[in-house]
């Protein structure tokens, strides 16, 4: 059979999005990154939102974020995302705008910027990828870096007494009432990628409903700052990361609106 | 004629800002300079002319919300004090490398560290040699009333617009606080959305349209030669700012045997000082800057073929001085460039600027000719 009998619109099933760019990813392979990217670009082509999108860039992995997704971009200074994704939505009330964020970026040096942008409710997204790990500079200890993990910076394990506590900062974020919907999710398995899909598809309808901060945080994995292979880096995530970074919705509301959790 | 109104510096640069059609203002307090972002906020300008107005949590925030509004195209402001844009240094450093047009106010107060909340100028060097990292320039006006205040707003934006830089004011506490008359622009309407795609499509972040290619604001580059390239684009920039940007006042410096060179409030101090010399029969001038960078080299070099000494008068420990000298050896001249200041929040007197003009430049005054070395 001829591959123009097989590709028949009839037979399609799935497609690349055409808001994922077609340059080759930076990204290691069996790294999280590429499937949050690809879940976000198919977002915004099935929201319709090209045109209405602005994302601002982390400095971290995901520094060239701006080379993948088809939209207009900012690449932001460490940590300051938040602050200048606040600066565009102000001024741009009409515009779709999203932060995308790792655990150094978001919870270290930017655990300011996080703090105020989703306490006054700006209406963005923030996708928090958290890896427990800092990738780009050399995989050294991250404020999410788990207890006993190993990193270029905690040769011997993450100490406690020395490096203080991996820090759940997703949990601090639901207690402000700026922040709308505020979840915890992973994008290992087909399923739970399915799920996250979901999840950032109501995260970014909440933005546009203009409900205040939507967070999700994507537990992932950095095999190559972990030093393991593709396969032994998801069993680990789930074995260590999600029992401590347990998966789910925080919480689901709108700004201004208290949710215990 | 427009408005007239007895007003602050600080009020005024709120005022200027919202009638020249400024987009978005992003600051955090500090003394001395709090009272823009209060007059702002009692003005509500956003029921007015759409303006946003919005109290960050720190000046490192209040840039980078500069930087993101700034990066879509529309004129955004912030101002602080001192300490304040020392934090704002690495903001403007970025956008400065991602070339973005902007308006910074420092109402400079007195320093190192914590310092005081008096006037001071000893923030010329972080202004005018770059102040964050790396090879990069602001376009920096001194104001030297509050007339300046208002008027600087609109040529500050006009200049950060034409080159796509960062422009700053670079008052002081005692220009922020003291009230004078001032008359005020008329209302101008902000850019429509329309006006801006003109102006900026081709990089603001406007949305990603299907007739054109996604639009990146970043000052990243991996590729060292396209780095060099971008860095060699930005010295161009600033060299023609440098031909075409200078601005400067001279006054009584025609036959002037003694130039003092002052910007701001030590400006005004001095031009009070050249009276009182005059009046002792020395011939004595002031070269006011107006753009510190742009700085009137030309100006300062074709007044040293002619005076004995350059006398830089300035509320530090001397900065400006070094440029002056610069000025005055390039051009192979020998008149002797020296410096009084005072420092930790004090201004000098009139009286205290002629007496060291008189004790620095004795031998001159005594002989009658340039000293050579």
């Amino acid at each position: 059979m001829d591959i123009k009998e097989i590709i028949k619109p009839e037979n399609l099933v799935y497609q690349k999005s055409e808001v994922l760019n077609d340059d080759i990813m930076h990204y290691c392979p069996g790294c999280s990154h590429g499937v949050v990217h690809k879940i976000l670009a198919e977002l915004i082509e099935e929201m319709g939102l090209q045109e209405k999108t602005i994302g601002i860039a982390p400095v971290g992995c995901a520094v060239f974020a701006y080379n993948y997704i088809d939209i207009d971009w900012q690449e932001a200074a460490h940590g300051r995302a938040p602050a200048v994704a606040t600066g565009v939505a102000r001024v741009n009330p009409d515009n779709f705008v999203f932060t995308y964020q790792g655990d150094g970026d978001l919870a270290s040096i930017g655990a300011a910027e996080i703090m105020h942008a989703c306490n006054r409710g700006e209406n963005i997204l923030v996708v928090f990828i958290n890896n427990g790990i800092y990738g780009m500079t050399g995989g050294q200890m991250a404020p999410t870096t788990l207890e006993g993990m190993v990193t270029a910076t905690t040769p011997y394990g993450r100490n406690v007494d020395l490096n203080g506590y991996p820090m759940k900062i997703t949990n601090l974020i639901a207690q402000l009432p700026g922040t709308s919907y505020v979840t915890r999710q992973a994008v290992h398995t087909a399923a739970t990628a399915r799920k996250c899909k979901r999840s950032l598809k109501k995260a970014i309808q909440n933005v546009l409903d203009k409900k205040g901060t939507s967070f999700v945080e994507v537990v992932s994995t950095c095999n190559s700052g972990w030093k393991m292979s593709p396969v032994e880096a998801n069993n680990w995530m789930e074995e260590n990361m999600i029992p401590y970074y347990p998966l789910g919705d925080l919480k689901d509301s709108v700004k201004g609106e208290h949710s215990e959790n | 004629m427009g408005e007239l109104r007895l007003m602050k510096g600080n009020e005024v640069l709120a005022e200027a800002a919202i009638r020249c059609g400024c987009d978005g203002y992003f600051g955090y307090p500090i003394t001395p300079q709090s009272e823009v972002m209060e007059t702002l906020m009692a003005r509500q300008p956003w029921n007015e002319t759409g303006m946003t107005v919005l109290q960050a949590e720190s000046e490192v925030a209040s840039i980078n919300m500069v930087y993101g509004a700034a990066a879509t195209g529309k004129k955004i402001m912030t101002s602080s004090s001192s300490p304040g844009i020392s934090l704002m240094a690495e903001g403007i450093s970025y956008i400065a490398g991602a070339e973005l047009p902007c308006l910074i106010v420092n109402v400079q107060r007195g320093g190192p560290g914590l310092g005081t909340i008096q006037p001071s100028q000893a923030d010329y060097f972080q202004s005018v040699k770059g102040g964050g990292h790396g090879d990069y320039k602001m376009i920096v006006l001194a104001p030297a009333s509050v007339q300046e205040m208002n008027d600087f707003v609109d040529l500050g934006f006009e200049l950060a617009f034409k080159y796509r830089n960062p422009a700053m004011i670079l008052a002081d506490g005692a220009i922020g606080q003291m009230m004078e008359k001032v008359e005020l622009a008329d209302q101008k309407p902000r850019w429509t959305k329309e006006q801006i795609l003109e102006m900026s499509s081709d990089w603001a972040t406007t949305g990603k349209t299907a007739d054109r290619k996604k639009n990146i604001v970043t000052s990243l580059e991996m590729d060292s030669d396209k780095m060099e390239e971008n860095n060699r684009r930005f010295q161009e920039k600033y060299r023609k700012m440098e031909e075409e940007e200078v601005r400067y006042e001279a006054i009584q410096c025609d036959d002037a045997e003694f130039v003092i060179v002052a910007f701001g409030t030590s400006a005004r101090v001095c031009q009070k000082a050249v009276e009182i010399a005059r009046a002792k029969g020395l011939k004595v001038g002031l070269l006011r800057p107006i753009t510190l960078f742009p700085f009137p080299k030309k100006a300062i070099q074709e007044l040293a073929r002619k005076a004995k000494g350059f006398l830089s008068v300035e509320m530090s420990a001397g900065q400006m001085v070094e440029d002056i000298k610069l000025s005055v050896y390039e051009a192979g001249s020998n008149a002797r460039v020296n410096h009084f200041g005072r420092m930790g929040g004090i201004i000098p007197t009139p009286t205290e600027v002629v007496e060291a003009l008189e004790e620095k430049f004795s031998w001159e005054l005594s002989y009658g000719v340039k000293r050579s070395y």
